[in-house]
């Protein structure tokens, strides 16, 4: 099964400083992947070297089983929505739909304009001058009506209020049912990605930090509390991702391959949320890279 | 459509773990009846904005709980109601669970230690049948 | 892709070639009059013979011409401020180019649409007002002896100048991803590059002609220029100087150190008759009084031949470099040909900076 991105040891430097690097990732096809850190992270990095707006200082990567190029074929599977949903303002939402039709060599001018009925849009109405969230929709109306195989989406309802947001994931989920589409989709919102993914990637520091399953990562993880304890003390498989101590209790975020019998420890299961903000924090006091062959569950 | 989900942001329960628990508490209240269909994944996902697999997983756990059947092409069916299952036995279990807390009682827990000595047990149990 | 860049140009274009459209009705109302004027007033004066007066009056009579001029030489400019500038700059600055380039088409399609289109329609305004101002304007060039100072307002330069600025423009906005400083660089850089051309390109295009002759020494008015003029008139005069026996050049316009109230001689003393031109050298023959008897206005003919003796002693010569009529066409031909040859470089260039910097 060819994945719907792979990246090997991938890099990108802007003069001096490497808004991301050695990222590996093998992502399977057919899920909502979603890629979730902190700003500056490197996200809207990744996604612009997937869609073929950038090009690797190191490293490699192949979206659908090739590599992101400027030629039309491949131009064609992927859809992207970007950062701020940029519109031409001058232009109309009609013409919007007529520039899918002129551009891409599959265009579904049937179904975009459905949605954008759906949606009450004007098609008259100048782009410039369409609200935040409706600006979203017709972006995202172009990325899905041109029939992708793959949706890259970078932080799509960042800036849209909760109406909005709530909107646009529907309009994005009701596609996937409907076509066989891999999404990718990046935020800082935790929340929304906890009911959209199913495929996890935490970037921080310009690195993956983790990698997997939504289901896998959580059953992975626990929180583990009780009395105070040295880390070095915890078995050799348990991974500590977060720790905090006070002078009498400890309490470790871990990562473990099976289930805790030491009656000492009140085990809990984590949020998704707890578990990126875990890896978040781990990653801000640099308190080391996620050593390749634990990074990646499958 | 007989029944709509919602979720709740706040339940402790995955957005997956709240679609069985409605589904069941509706078949429990005898909202659902054998024969109804329970929404198809493109309306509830359409209406919460969640991953279809989610309510995939959720229908695929109530089908192997025996509840629900899908039919390819058509939907998910109710194939049988809780009411009948469970009811038989809440009586013998409700006793027994009366002595239990009485021995608890007696061996001097009070009530913030029995509910997290029964919450524990049930979790720890719970993970141990999955496995 | 040709849709959409139609889509996004067709305001400008509407309103260029509405402009163009204005104007050219304008020309076509006054045109035959002018001509008209023409054959009526200096053709038949100049069948008979001198009529300088009659000709610097038809000459003298045209406001519109000194402004259609002026528009031709702003037209190219202005056609890389808001055509050439914007095309790329607009789109990296708003952010749109994430949603061109991955809507379909290829980078290089996307830039090779736009610079085709945008170009050929900047050519295409230069080209169509350049001619209709060399037609509307041929019966005043004809009695004009100067061609050559309008040499970029006429014939087919002003469509290189264009397809230089967009080009430029274009470079520009593709690089600093910017409107406002690719606007400022492109005016000051195609300033700059038509300066250059114009004063240290086009004269030497062509290897220029000299006519050279003994220098006439300054007359009695205490003035004198060149007694060189060119053998036709309108020929382009590059430089008109002195040289010395030796070939340095010692004056400019035909004369050596005359400026008011100079004649550029220094006197020896008193009397001794011993006279030197200043920067050149002391002359071999003896001068008589500057002044005559009774204090008269200025030298005394006797002074100024022997001048002339002196000036044509020491070998002193007027040299003339020119570029004759003839050549007005083919230079027009050259210079246009490096404008779009540069252009054609700044094309490359982009297509070679997006594969660059943009995958």
């Amino acid at each position: 099964m060819t994945a719907a991105l792979a990246a090997e040891g991938l890099g990108k430097r802007y003069g001096r400083r490497w808004a991301l690097s050695d990222c590996t990732l093998e992502v399977p096809p057919g899920r909502v992947v979603g890629l979730v850190g902190p700003n500056g992270a490197g996200k809207t990095t990744l996604l612009h070297l997937a869609v073929g707006l950038l090009r690797p200082t190191a490293g490699s990567i192949e979206v659908l089983g090739r590599p992101p190029g400027d030629n039309a074929g491949q131009i064609g599977r992927v859809g992207f929505v970007a950062q701020q949903t940029p519109v031409y303002s001058r232009l109309s939402v009609a013409d919007h739909l007529r520039l899918g039709g002129w551009l891409n060599p599959q265009w579904d001018a049937e179904a975009a304009r459905r949605r954008i009925s759906q949606l009450g849009l004007d098609p008259d109405q100048r782009a410039g001058r369409l609200s935040g969230g409706e600006r979203a929709q017709l972006a995202l109306t172009l990325a899905i009506a041109k029939r992708p195989e793959l949706l890259v989406l970078d932080e799509p309802v960042a800036s849209l209020d909760p109406l909005a947001r709530r909107e646009f994931l529907q309009l994005l989920m009701s596609t996937v049912v409907e076509h066989e589409v891999s999404i990718v989709l990046s935020s800082h919102l935790v929340a929304d990605l906890e009911r959209v993914c199913d495929y996890l990637v935490v970037l921080a520091s310009s690195r993956v930090q983790v990698a997997g399953d939504v289901d896998d990562l959580l059953a992975a993880h626990r929180r583990l509390t009780g009395p105070r304890r040295d880390p070095a003390a915890l078995p050799a498989d348990y991974e500590v991702i977060e720790e905090s101590h006070t002078n009498v209790q400890s309490s470790f975020i871990v990562r473990y391959g099976g289930p805790v019998y030491d009656p000492a420890w009140t085990v809990e299961e984590l949020s998704l949320e707890d578990v990126v903000l875990a890896y978040m924090s781990r990653a801000r006091s640099g308190a080391g890279v996620a050593r390749r062959g634990l990074s990646v569950l499958r | 459509m007989v029944i709509e989900f919602h979720l709740n942001a706040r339940s402790g329960l995955s957005p997956y773990q709240q679609i069985v628990q409605q589904v069941r508490h509706a078949l429990r209240l005898g909202l659902l009846h054998e024969g109804d269909q329970l929404p198809t994944v493109k309306d509830a996902v359409e209406r919460l904005a969640i991953n279809p697999n989610t309510v995939l997983k959720a229908y695929k756990e109530l089908e192997h709980a025996g509840l629900v059947a899908a039919r390819p092409g058509v939907g998910t069916f109710v194939t049988k109601t809780l009411s009948d299952v469970s009811l038989a036995a809440h009586g013998p279990l409700r006793q027994d669970l009366r002595r239990w807390l009485a021995q608890a009682r007696r061996a001097g827990l009070d009530d913030e230690s029995i509910e997290a000595l029964f919450q524990d047990t049930f979790r720890s149990s719970a993970a141990e049948d999955v496995a | 892709m040709i849709a959409l860049t139609w889509r996004q140009f067709r305001t400008q274009a509407a309103l260029a070639f509405g402009l163009l459209a204005a104007i050219a009705v304008a020309l076509a109302v006054t045109g035959p009059a002018l001509v008209h004027l023409y054959d009526t007033s200096v053709l038949p004066c100049q069948a008979q013979g001198d009529c300088s007066l009659v000709t610097s009056a038809f000459a003298g009579r045209d406001h519109l011409l000194q402004d259609l001029g002026t528009v031709l030489v702003v037209v190219p400019g202005l056609i890389g401020l808001f055509w050439g500038a914007p095309l790329a700059a607009r789109e990296l600055e708003t952010g749109t180019y994430q949603l061109a380039w991955t809507q379909g088409v290829t980078r290089k399609r996307w830039l090779a649409v736009k610079l085709g289109l945008v170009g050929l329609a900047s050519m295409a305004v230069a080209g169509l007002l350049s001619l209709m101002v060399t037609w509307w304007s041929s019966p005043l060039d004809r009695v004009n002896t100067d061609l050559f100072a309008q040499f970029g307002q006429r014939g087919i330069v002003p469509l290189g100048y264009a397809a230089f600025a967009f080009a430029l423009g274009v470079c520009a906005g593709l690089v600093l991803h910017r409107t406002v400083p690719a606007m400022a660089v492109t005016v000051a850089v195609f300033v700059g590059v038509r300066l250059a051309v114009t004063y240290w390109v086009r004269p030497y295009l062509f290897a220029p002609l000299h006519l050279i002759a003994g220098l006439r020494a300054p007359n009695g008015n205490g003035s004198g220029g060149g007694g060189l003029t060119p053998s036709r008139p309108g020929d382009w005069v590059l430089s008109d100087q002195v040289v010395n026996a030796a070939g340095r050049v010692i004056g400019q316009d035909g004369a050596i150190n005359l400026g008011p109230g100079r004649l550029g001689f220094a006197f020896g003393p008193a009397g001794d008759g011993r006279v030197a031109l200043q920067g050149v050298g002391t002359c071999p023959n003896r001068f008589p009084a500057l002044f005559g008897a009774g204090g008269g206005q200025g030298p005394t003919p006797a002074f100024v031949r022997a001048t002339q003796e002196c000036v044509t002693r020491l070998g002193l010569k007027e040299v003339l470099t020119y570029q004759p009529t003839y050549r007005y066409w083919p230079l027009q031909w050259y210079e246009t040909g490096i404008f779009a040859g540069l252009a054609l470089i700044l094309a490359g260039f982009c297509f070679w900076w997006l594969r660059r910097r943009y995958a």
